[in-house]
């Protein structure tokens, strides 16, 4: 369990955590067979996400980057936040071990499924904004991202 | 802040006697025991010693003990050396059970590579291989079983005695990976029929990287490691003389006053279980009974294994689990899925491991502890979210 300082950090200490009541969007990704599940809720006012929430079972570097997910896209545009990737959540955690990389990759993908949600509450598909590719590159059925699904 | 240790079953400390007694064969008496002058003899006789020390603790006879590196090497070279052996007999079939070491399964796995055929016998909800099912499995061309004398995980222990008998009458070989529970219960090799047995000093305050093979007089073995005639021509490599020393001062002491030692690491075992048990919807892991001293192995549904770890270390306390996360793999741990577990359980699993030096205090501590890391999880855990609508609240 080697973490950085970051990750024990947002581990010890996570920011956002709970549940937005009145919620624009809820995303949750992520199989508690495989030992992690990711649920976020942003709160939308003019295309900006004001407030977000997350809650997450799995292990320290799913807690961390959940955390760390919802620090870098609160106050963002929804635009901005459909551009954070997981190597930025990786980078802002000063770097996970390599079996933890998909954490990273499970935070974005929730961030998307909240956005994504949001869009379908507004009568939209979510697909002309939201794209599901991953830069994941394990392959394995441990991510739940669309791409590693194939 | 204070370090609990309950991480035993991992490994155990090195207790001071061991120590003391080790520092010369790195010191003045570091001769190279097939030596001819008196620094090589004195390293000698140690090695000769720790050997009589270790059968008798066995009741085995001194020619019947071989030191190796460790359980593993004694695992592969019981496994591979009998195997190796009995082919020539035409006999190709072993019988062992679901939730062996990996030291166990990954040689087996190897041996079914060049052709061997294995039985992998069904461990229940309970932990416990049923003597009646392994007995069915035996075949005409059964050579070896082997079956762990107490698991690792959840301290589970087999009915070791029928199993011996049952292999005797059968004309099949007894091999039992007895790493976890020497030290902690009593075993006479001769009484229950085994024929061969692996052992590793670092389980019971010994150092690491020794570990000790017993061959019954008779049962014929290749070697594993060929080279030098160490251990009688069947182990080959200069002897790790303060190792097999320590392991010897360590096997003498786990085994003085055993009763004594495990009536209070008994009960300081189950009032950590009891207490444990008392967290909604938590779930122990294994035979209540039939169980090793100091193992507790229960499951907090809701949560996962490293996280609470994590905390648990945050609060000064080492234990362990059996969730992935922990294991480095996808998957859980085999043990927990043997007895039945579904993974989303197996992951939030949490084992403590006492030993000897764990006090009343520590555990009171634990106990205080455990509960409020449980409910902080909890507190974030969408998953836990799930289990109370679908399941309701608890009663109490
Ligand atoms: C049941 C069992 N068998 C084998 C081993 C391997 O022993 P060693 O670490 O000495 O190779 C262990 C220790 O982890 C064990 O618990």
């Amino acid at each position: 369990m080697a973490y950085s300082e970051k990750v024990m950090d947002h581990f010890t200490n996570p920011r956002n955590v709970g549940e937005i009541p009145d919620a624009s969007g809820i995303g949750e990704v992520g199989n508690p067979k495989c030992g992690d599940i990711m649920r976020m809720y942003i709160k939308v006012e003019d295309d900006k996400i004001v407030d977000v929430k997350f809650k997450t079972f799995g292990c320290g570097a799913a807690i961390a980057t959940s955390s760390m997910a919802t620090e870098l896209i609160k106050g963002k545009t929804l635009e901005e936040a459909l551009k954070l990737t997981n190597k930025a959540v990786m980078e802002a955690l000063d770097g996970l071990p390599p079996v933890k990389v998909h954490c990273s990759v499970l935070a974005e993908q929730a961030i998307k499924a909240a956005i994504s949600d949001y869009y379908k509450r507004q009568g939209l598909d979510p697909k002309l904004f939201v794209s599901t590719a991953c830069d994941c590159h394990e392959g394995h059925e441990h991510c739940s991202c669309e791409s590693c699904k194939i | 802040m204070k370090t609990i240790y309950v991480d035993n079953a991992a490994t155990t400390s090195v207790s001071k006697s061991v120590l003391d007694a080790m520092i010369p064969f790195y010191k003045e008496l570091f001769g190279n025991p097939s030596s001819l002058y008196s620094i090589g003899t004195d390293a000698k006789r140690a090695v000769d010693q720790a050997r009589v020390d270790v059968a008798s603790c066995l009741g085995a006879d001194t020619n019947e003990i071989f030191f190796t590196s460790g359980g593993s090497e004694s695992d592969n070279w019981a496994i591979k050396g009998v195997m190796h052996e009995l082919i020539k007999k035409g006999k190709k079939h072993i019988i062992t059970s679901k939730f062996e070491h990996h030291a166990v399964l990954h040689t087996l796995e190897s041996l079914e590579k060049e052709g061997f055929e294995v039985t992998y016998l069904d461990v229940h909800e309970n932990g416990i291989v049923k003597p009646e099912e392994l007995e069915k499995a035996i075949r005409e061309d059964t050579g070896l079983v082997t079956i762990m004398y107490a698991n690792n995980e959840i301290g589970t222990i087999q009915p070791i005695s029928e199993i011996g008998k049952i292999c005797k009458s059968h004309g099949v070989l007894f091999h039992t990976d007895a790493v976890q529970a020497i030290g902690h219960i009593k075993i006479d090799v001769k009484k229950e029929n085994i024929d061969l047995l692996s052992l590793s000093a670092h389980k019971f305050h010994g150092p690491k990287g020794v570990g000790a093979l017993y061959v019954r007089r008779g049962v014929k073995l290749l070697n594993l490691i060929d080279g030098g005639a160490q251990e009688f021509g069947h182990r080959a490599g200069t002897e790790n003389v303060a190792g097999i020393v320590g392991l010897s001062v360590a096997m003498k002491e786990a085994s003085s006053n055993l009763e004594g030692k495990n009536k209070r690491i008994t009960a300081m075992r189950d009032r950590i279980i009891n207490e444990f048990l008392k967290i909604d919807r938590s779930i122990l892991n294994g035979d209540q009974i039939h169980r090793l001293p100091g193992n507790v192995n229960i499951c907090f549904r809701g949560i996962e294994g490293e996280s609470l770890l994590l905390m648990l270390n945050g609060k000064g306390i080492c234990a362990s689990s059996g969730s992935a996360c922990t294991s480095g793999s996808l998957d859980p741990s085999h043990v927990l899925l043997a007895i039945g577990l579904a993974h989303e359980v197996a992951h939030g699993s949490l084992r403590i491991s006492l030993g000897d030096e764990n006090t009343e205090e520590e555990v009171d501590y634990i106990i205080k502890v455990l509960p409020e890391i449980i409910a902080r999880l909890r507190d974030m855990s969408p998953l836990w979210d799930k289990i109370v609508k679908e399941e309701g609240m608890a009663e109490n």
